[in-house]
C-alpha cells in the first residue's frame, strides 16, 4: 500500500449523511477481478445521469454537472469532507480503491462505518475524525477555495489561516500508515504465536 | 473470573496475542468465500507466493453474480462476460488452492450465509469471516461472525488471523412476544429504527430475552443478518436447545464423542449473569407491528399503520435534510399512508429472508390468490439449491407459480442486482432483502424493505397491506 505522512490539498464538501459504499462504487463495477479501474466510476450514480457499466468511459457518459465533484471549482481536490457514518453498508474494499484512484487521499468526517474505516488502512487512504463543529466550519470554508494541510506524525489538520485541529488515531494504525507496511508480512512475523495457537 | 459477555468469551477463546500498539490477532475458524470479494485476495497470495494457512478452514460458493434462471446451462447460462469471468476465476482459484467449493452446478450452491448454516459449517463458538458485510448472519449460532474487506480476506487466507481491536458490548433486550403476522424481520427493522444506522458502530450486538429465545434458528439468522444495518460488525444470540437441535446431524457438524465434547462447551456460550454491557436497548416485542421502510436507509422505517414522515416536522436538521432527499428519490409525499404505496415489483429472497420458513410464510399469504395487475413482476429466489429442493418437495413452488410469482434458482439476485434481476428506474419494489440504498436494486430503483409475508401480501394487493387485519 501507499504510505501516508503528510498531504496538502483542496477540500471538496459532500454534504450527505450515511453515504454508503453502494453509492461510492455501485455493484455493476464489482464484477471486475482486479484492484484497479474503479476511479472512473466513483459515485457513479451521482456523477452521471445515465447508468454506467464496466468498460464505458466517462467521456461517453451524461455528466451531472450539479454534483459537487463535477464542478470546475473542485477539480483536482484531494480531501473529501463528509458527514456522519461515511462508508456504511457493504464491506466492498472497492470503495476505498475507487476513492484513491479518483485522486482522493484523505476523507474527513464526524464518524465512519467500521469496515470502511479498517479498509482505508489497508490502502493508504487516511480517514480523519473531527468534531461536528469543526466539520461544520470546514464545510462553510470549502465553498471557497479551502486548502488543508494534513500532517499524520503530529495528527493535525491545518487551515490556511494557521489554525490547527488535532485528531485521534490508534497508534497501530498510525504506524501502519506511516510505514505503508504489509499487514500480512507483519502477522507472519508472529508465525510462532499462530502456530502455537 | 469476572462475569463475561458472550462476545468476551468468544474473543478470549480466539485471542492469539495483543501487540504493543493495542491491536490484537484473532484466530479465525472459518472463512466463507464468494466470487466478488475473493479474486483480488487469491491474486495477492499468488503474487507473493503465499499458501493458504489452513485450506479446510475455507468454503466457497458463487452467489452474487449467478443468474437465477437457465441454471441447467451452468456457466453457459451467464450471459454477462465480465460476471462469467469472475465465476470462472472462483472455480479456478478453488481448484488451484484446494478449497472446497459448491459450484454453480452443485445442488448445495447458494448464498454463502444460507449455505454455511445449512451445511453445519457454521458452528457455535466459532470465529467466522467473509468478504461480505452480512456475515453477521452466523451470529445466530453464537459464532463471532464479521464482514471484512478484501485485504483482510487475503490476510486471513495467509495467516488464519484477523488484526483487530476489540469492540464494545451492546445488549438488545427483547421482552414479550411477537404478535401473529409479525416476524423477526419486523423486529430487526424496528430495532434499526430505534438505534439508527450508525447506532451500534464499534459494538457487537447481543440479542437477548424471552422474545429472542422463542425464535427459530432461521428467525434468529434474519435478526443477526441485519446487525450491520445498525452499524455493528457482528450480532450474537446465545446457544440454547434450539441452536443445538438445528446443528445436530448437519453434514459438517461433529458426531459421536466429538459432538458430546462440543455440546458441553457450546452450552457455556451465553453471557454470564451480571456481565456488563457498554450499552443497552430494551424493546417490547409485543408492541411491534409489521414494518415498511419508506426511505433510502434501513433506519427510515415505519409501522404498516403509519404514514410517510414529514421532514419539516423533524427537529434534527441533518435528519430532515436526509429525509427530504430520500422522499425525492423515492417519489413519495409526506403524510402518505404506507398502505397507499403501490408496488411494481416483489422480490422474495436474499440472505435475510430466503430460507424455507421465509418461503413458507410467503406462500401461506398468497395461497389461491393472484398477483395484482399493477405488479409487473414478482420473483421468489430461494437461498440455496437445497432450500429450493425442500420448497419444491412441499409444493411451495406450485403455490407461487399459480399466483403468478416466478420461481427461480438460488443466488443473491435482486438483493443487489449484479445479475440480470433488477428493479427498473422509478419502480417501487417490496423486497425481503436488507438494503434500501439508492440504486441498490437497480438504477433509480425504489426499495421498500419488508418481511416475506408482507412482500407476498403486497404482491397480491398491489400495495402494502397490514397482514394482521386478515387474521
Ligand atoms: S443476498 Fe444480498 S446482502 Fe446477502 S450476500 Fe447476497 S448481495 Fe449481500
Amino acid at each position: 500500500m501507499q504510505a501516508f505522512s503528510e498531504h496538502t490539498g483542496q477540500a471538496v464538501p459532500l454534504d450527505r449523511v450515511n453515504v454508503d459504499t453502494d453509492q461510492i462504487i455501485p455493484k455493476q463495477f464489482l464484477k471486475s477481478i482486479k484492484r484497479t479501474g474503479f476511479g472512473d466510476y466513483l459515485f457513479d450514480a451521482w456523477r452521471f445521469n445515465d447508468p454506467g457499466d464496466i468498460g464505458v468511459t466517462p467521456n461517453e457518459r451524461q455528466i451531472n454537472t450539479e454534483f459537487v465533484l463535477n464542478q470546475p471549482h473542485y477539480q483536482g481536490a484531494s480531501v473529501l469532507l463528509a458527514r456522519d457514518n461515511f462508508g456504511c453498508g457493504s464491506s466492498r474494499e472497492h470503495a476505498v480503491w475507487a476513492l484513491l484512484e479518483f485522486g482522493l487521499r484523505v476523507v474527513i468526517a464526524p464518524s465512519f462505518a467500521d469496515i470502511f474505516y479498517s479498509n482505508c488502512f489497508k490502502n493508504g487512504l487516511l480517514p480523519i475524525v473531527l468534531e461536528e463543529e469543526v466539520i461544520a466550519k470546514l464545510f462553510e470554508l470549502a465553498r471557497g477555495d479551502l486548502h488543508l494541510q494534513i500532517d499524520l506524525p503530529s495528527q493535525s489538520v491545518t487551515l490556511p489561516d494557521g489554525t490547527a485541529h488535532n485528531f485521534d488515531i490508534a497508534p497501530g494504525l498510525k504506524e501502519k500508515m506511516l510505514s505503508g507496511m504489509d499487514d500480512i508480512a507483519m502477522s507472519l512475523s508472529e508465525r510462532h504465536l499462530i502456530e502455537a495457537f | 473470573m469476572a462475569a463475561r459477555t458472550l462476545y468476551d468469551k468468544i474473543w478470549d477463546a480466539h485471542l492469539v496475542g495483543t501487540r504493543a500498539d493495542g491491536n490484537s490477532l484473532l484466530y479465525i475458524d472459518l472463512q466463507l468465500l464468494h466470487e466478488v470479494t475473493s479474486p483480488q485476495a487469491f491474486e495477492g497470495l499468488t503474487l507473493n507466493n503465499r499458501p493458504l494457512w489452513r485450506v479446510n478452514a475455507n468454503l466457497a460458493t458463487p452467489d452474487h453474480n449467478v443468474p437465477t434462471n437457465n441454471r441447467e446451462a451452468g456457466l453457459d447460462g451467464i450471459t454477462d462476460s465480465v460476471a462469467l469471468e469472475q465465476v470462472i476465476t472462483l472455480d479456478k482459484n478453488c481448484k488451484d488452492f484446494g478449497v472446497e467449493q459448491f459450484d454453480i452446478k452443485d445442488r448445495r450452491q447458494g448464498i454463502v450465509h444460507v449455505v454455511g448454516p445449512e451445511q453445519g459449517a457454521t458452528l457455535p463458538g466459532m470465529t467466522i469471516v467473509c468478504g461480505d458485510s452480512h456475515t453477521s448472519t452466523h451470529g445466530a449460532f453464537a459464532a463471532l461472525a464479521q464482514g471484512i474487506g478484501t485485504s483482510e480476506v487475503e490476510h486471513v487466507m495467509a495467516t488464519q488471523c484477523l488484526v483487530q481491536n476489540k469492540a464494545k458490548n451492546y445488549a438488545v433486550n427483547v421482552t414479550g412476544a411477537l404478535a401473529p403476522g409479525v416476524s423477526s424481520k419486523d423486529l430487526i427493522l424496528a430495532i434499526i429504527g430505534r438505534l439508527g444506522t450508525a447506532g451500534a458502530t464499534g459494538h457487537t450486538l447481543e440479542y437477548r430475552g424471552p422474545a429472542i429465545q422463542a425464535l427459530t434458528m432461521e428467525a434468529r439468522m434474519t435478526l443477526c443478518n441485519m446487525s450491520i444495518e445498525a452499524g455493528a460488525r457482528a450480532g450474537l444470540v446465545a446457544v440454547d436447545d434450539t441452536t443445538l437441535s438445528y446443528v445436530k446431524g448437519r453434514p459438517f457438524a461433529p458426531t459421536g464423542e466429538l459432538w458430546d465434547q462440543a455440546e458441553a462447551y457450546w452450552r457455556t456460550l451465553h453471557s454470564d449473569a451480571g456481565a456488563e454491557f457498554d450499552m443497552e436497548l430494551n424493546i417490547d416485542a409485543g408492541l411491534i407491528a409489521p414494518q415498511v421502510t419508506w426511505g433510502t436507509s434501513p433506519e427510515m422505517v415505519v409501522s404498516i399503520d403509519g404514514q410517510v414522515p414529514d421532514p419539516a416536522a423533524m427537529d434534527d436538521a441533518v435528519a430532515s435534510e436526509a429525509a427530504t432527499h430520500a422522499l425525492a428519490y423515492m417519489g413519495l409525499d409526506a403524510g402518505t399512508d404506507i398502505t397507499d404505496i403501490r408496488v411494481d415489483r416483489v422480490f422474495i429472497g436474499s440472505c435475510t429472508n430466503a430460507r424455507i420458513e421465509d418461503l413458507r410464510a410467503a406462500a401461506a399469504q398468497i395461497r389461491g390468490q393472484k398477483l395484482a395487475d399493477n405488479v409487473k413482476e414478482a420473483i421468489v429466489v430461494p437461498g440455496s439449491g437445497l432450500v429450493k429442493a425442500q420448497a419444491e418437495a412441499e409444493g411451495l413452488d406450485a403455490i407461487f407459480s399459480a399466483a403468478g410469482f416466478q420461481w427461480r434458482a438460488a443466488g443473491c439476485s435482486m438483493c443487489l442486482g449484479m445479475n440480470p434481476d433488477r428493479v427498473g428506474p422509478g419502480e417501487h419494489c417490496a423486497s425481503t432483502s436488507n438494503r434500501n440504498f439508492e440504486g441498490r436494486q437497480g438504477h433509480m430503483a425504489r426499495t421498500h424493505l419488508v418481511s416475506p409475508a408482507m412482500a407476498a401480501a403486497a404482491g397480491i394487493a398491489g400495495h402494502f397491506v397490514d397482514i394482521r387485519e386478515a387474521r
